[in-house]
Order: C-alpha cells, then structure tokens, then sequence
C-alpha cells in the first residue's frame, strides 16, 4: 500500500514537472493579444481573428467577449487588455476620463442598427414598437441598461416613443446582448430588441421593425488601445487590419456598417 | 438603499423553504424507514443538486420549463402557464437546491430517533400517524430544525440557477445574489457591496442562532 502511495506521488510530480516545463517551451514565441469586444462583435470577429492569426503566425488573439460595460468594469480593476471594441461610446469616454487609453488611439470602427424581434415560430403580431404595450406580450427582453448598450439604446427607443413606462413591468434583462437573442430564439419571450447584426447570425428570429436613427443616440462602436498595454506596436497593427477592406467585407457580411 | 431585492429574496426563499418543507419531511421519513430496490439511486439523485453545480441545475431546469421544454410546453399548453422567468421559477430553482439540505438534516434526524419509543406508543394503541406526530417529529425536531436554517439559508443565496430560469427581473426576480451579480458588472461597487454585507450577515445571523439554539437543547 505505502509503495503504491509513493509510486503515486512520484508519477504526480513527474507529470506537474513536465506539464510547467512543456508549458514554458511553448509559450515563448507568440505574443498574445488580449481583446476585450462587445458581444454583438462575437461572430465577426471571431472570423476576421483566424484571418488574422493565420497571416501572422507569431500572434495569438484571446478574445473577451461580453456587454461593453462589464468588459469596462474588468479594464477598470486593472483586467490585462491591449484592445477594448465598445458598442457604445459611453463606456471608451468613461475609460478616456480615467486615462486608461493610449492617447490618439481611439476610432470609430462601426455603426449598427436597433431592431425589434420576435422567434420565427411567433404566433404574436407585433408589428411596431408600439405594440408591445399590447396585452399580447408579456415578455421583453432587453439589455441590463446600466451594462449592455444594446439596452441603453432600447430604453432611449422606447422612452422616446413614449411607452417605456407601460412596457416597464414585462422587461427581462439580459447580461449582454446575446443573452436577449437567445431568450427570443427559445420562445421564453415575446419579443426583444437587438441589433440588426445579431439577427444576421440566427435563422430562429425574426425582424418585425427597425428603429428609426433619432428615436435613441447613433450607435457607434469605437475602438482603442488599452494604456497599460506592453504590446503597443502588434496592437496597433491589428487596429490597422480591422480598417483594411478585408475587414470590411467580414463586418459587413455579418450586418455592420463600417465608421471609417 | 433599494429594499426591493431584499423582501423579494425573503419572499422566495420563505417560499421554497416551504416546499421543500412539505416534500422533504415524508421523503426523509420514508427513506429512513424503508427499504426497497434502487434505493440507492433514489437517495443519490435526492442529494445530487448539493454537489452539483448550480448552473447545471439551471441548465436543466431551463430545458425541462422552457417555453419549448417537456414541462414547459406541458403547462402553457394545459394551463396556459408560462413559469420561466417569473418568480415562480426563482422560488422552484431555490427550492430545488436547497432540498437536499432539508432532507438530509430530516433524514438523519428520523434515524437517530429510538425506535423503542414508537414501539411503547405502539403498545398502547396509538396509531402510525399519532406516533408520527407525538413522538417520532418531536424527537427528531432539533434535526428538522436545522435543516430548515441550513436550506432557508441556500436558498437565500442562490444565484446560478435562479439566473438561468428566472432571470433578472427588477421586482419579480432580481434577488439579492442577481442584484449584486448586476451591479458588479456594472462596477456599482458599493450597492453591490452593500448587498454582498447584508446576506452575510442574515446568513450568519442564521447559522449562530441555529447553532445556539442547537447546544440550547442538548
């Protein structure tokens, strides 16, 4: 028994030994890109990163996906980012007031879009914003407003309208933007409102309105180099090939407009 | 100070600790007195929601109530009730969690009752249901007791499936652990923090006094 023990032990120790050892070979070429994106960003940045990846083999890009607002909390408490997409310039203000980006850095990347949608199957009619004030719909999702763009946007639409405070009672509040897509998609409510380029990337929802530019503030998603950044240089040259034509075309594609 | 996410964490934790009450309390009695095939199954999956991790509950939970779900589909169309996202599927994902708490503190508690004292009351006519609440439920109410405490207390904080199943719902589903959750990512350091220190105190309020209570009665 003692002998299993230690034989137990030793093979432990042998595999942690290899394992740190294997673990420092590898790492030494690459330098890593750490960024922070909108999760609306997800799917086409996802896509232009292999691109990228693959044409400069000695880059790896680790990508944080989540609602502009708590990737801003993360930047705040000294999370390690060399680049941070916004959807909303409200969150690049507040880090360019705490001085936590790199001066001269910071451009529009893209313009996008507020819809209204429901799940394919519906058997709701909503036609308008307007209509969810109808008893038919019981449940809205939208973005957390204090975190998720997407939400502010949303409440500025519908406080424009003049309906938010009769829709008020049937919000859910999504973590990020995605999270209201994927409520809609399983049907566990009536409608929600999004992007347009979230509704490019899912086949279970539907459009039923778009939200006219002046109902909410144009939604722009700036971007910048993070200040504490080691890795300006490969930074910068990845802000310079997310405004290439190449680029362009991803975003388009997947329903964005670019700002440049 | 929005008291709003406080009362309504009381309310679905008072909730479901009532549930679990009323389900745990026959289950734990009956596995402690019966022996039948697969019990041991049945005892693990009764214990499974402690040690699994609350987001798997959740993920369950979501795909069995769901507008499109066995459960889910079931219900709106019999009844046309829709439990997801509604406080009801708080106080159902609390309630689920923390059962295994109530029945464990039950069922220990049963077993550790003298049988001989049911058999005297036995002896002098009494009937199962008489014993049952004479004798045996006084016996083993210390245990009963701290179940109680313990499960109110995990319901209290639960997060990871009331998120999934409820969601965030300021006033009918945002209970304290969603709130704090919120406004972390938001960085409202303080509100968050300020919620974070009053379910630290209630919960230990909670786990002192049972404890107190408990070297009270021995």
């Amino acid at each position: 028994m003692r002998r299993i023990i230690i034989n137990l032990w030793l093979v432990t120790l042998i595999l942690m030994v290899s394992n740190l050892v294997g673990l420092s070979i590898d790492a030494a070429p690459k330098v890593e890109l750490n960024i922070s994106a909108a999760a609306s960003l997800t799917d086409a940045l996802v896509k232009i990163g292999k691109t990228y990846e693959s044409k400069h083999q000695n880059i790896k890009l680790n990508f944080n996906f989540g609602s502009s607002g708590s990737l801003q909390a993360q930047i705040e408490n000294g999370a390690p980012v060399d680049v941070f997409i916004s959807a909303s310039e409200k969150e690049m203000d507040r880090l360019e007031s705490k001085k936590l980006l790199r001066q001269g850095t910071r451009t529009n990347l893209l313009k996008n879009q507020l819809v209204l949608i429901v799940s394919v199957g519906s058997k709701n009619k909503i036609k308008s914003f307007e209509d969810l004030v109808s008893d038919a719909v019981q449940r809205i999702a939208l973005g957390a407003s204090e975190s998720v763009p997407a939400g502010q946007y949303a409440y500025q639409c519908l406080s424009k309208l003049g309906i938010w405070a009769r829709v008020t009672q049937k919000v859910i509040y999504g973590t990020n933007v995605r999270a209201v897509l994927t409520y809609v998609e399983s049907g566990n409510v009536d409608a929600g409102i999004v992007y347009f380029s979230d509704t490019v990337v899912s086949d279970k929802v539907k459009i039923v309105a778009v939200a006219a530019p002046d109902w909410h503030q144009p939604i722009i998603y700036p971007v910048a180099i993070i200040a504490t950044t080691k890795k300006y240089q490969e930074a910068q040259r990845f802000l310079k090939a997310l405004q290439a034509d190449e680029s362009k075309r991803v975003f388009e594609e997947y329903g964005f407009k670019v700002a440049w | 100070m929005d008291w709003i996410p406080v009362i309504l964490s009381l309310k679905i934790a008072g909730l479901s600790l009532g549930i679990v009450l009323l389900v745990g309390i026959p289950i734990a009695f009956l596995m402690a007195r019966r022996d039948f095939i697969g019990k041991s199954i049945v005892e693990s999956l009764l214990t499974l929601p402690l040690v699994m991790p609350p987001v798997v509950t959740g993920f369950i939970l979501l795909y069995l109530i769901g507008r499109r779900g066995l459960i889910g589909t079931f219900l709106y169309e019999q009844f046309g009730i829709q439990l997801i996202f509604t406080s009801g599927a708080a106080v159902l994902a609390a309630a689920t969690v923390a059962f295994p708490l109530m029945y464990q503190s039950a069922k220990a508690a049963f077993l550790s009752v003298d049988r001989k004292m049911e058999e005297v009351a036995r002896t002098l006519n009494a009937n199962e249901i008489k014993i049952f609440v004479t004798v045996t439920l006084p016996a083993a109410f210390p245990g009963i007791i701290s179940g109680v405490v313990l499960a109110f207390a995990r319901a209290l904080g639960e997060f990871g499936a009331t998120a999934m199943i409820a969601g965030n719902i300021p006033g009918k589903t945002q209970t304290i652990p969603i709130a704090i959750f919120f406004a972390a990512e938001s960085n409202e350091i303080a509100k968050a923090g300020l919620y974070a220190l009053i379910i630290s105190l209630v919960t230990f309020g909670l786990i002192y006094g049972v404890n107190h209570w408990l070297k009270q009665q021995t």
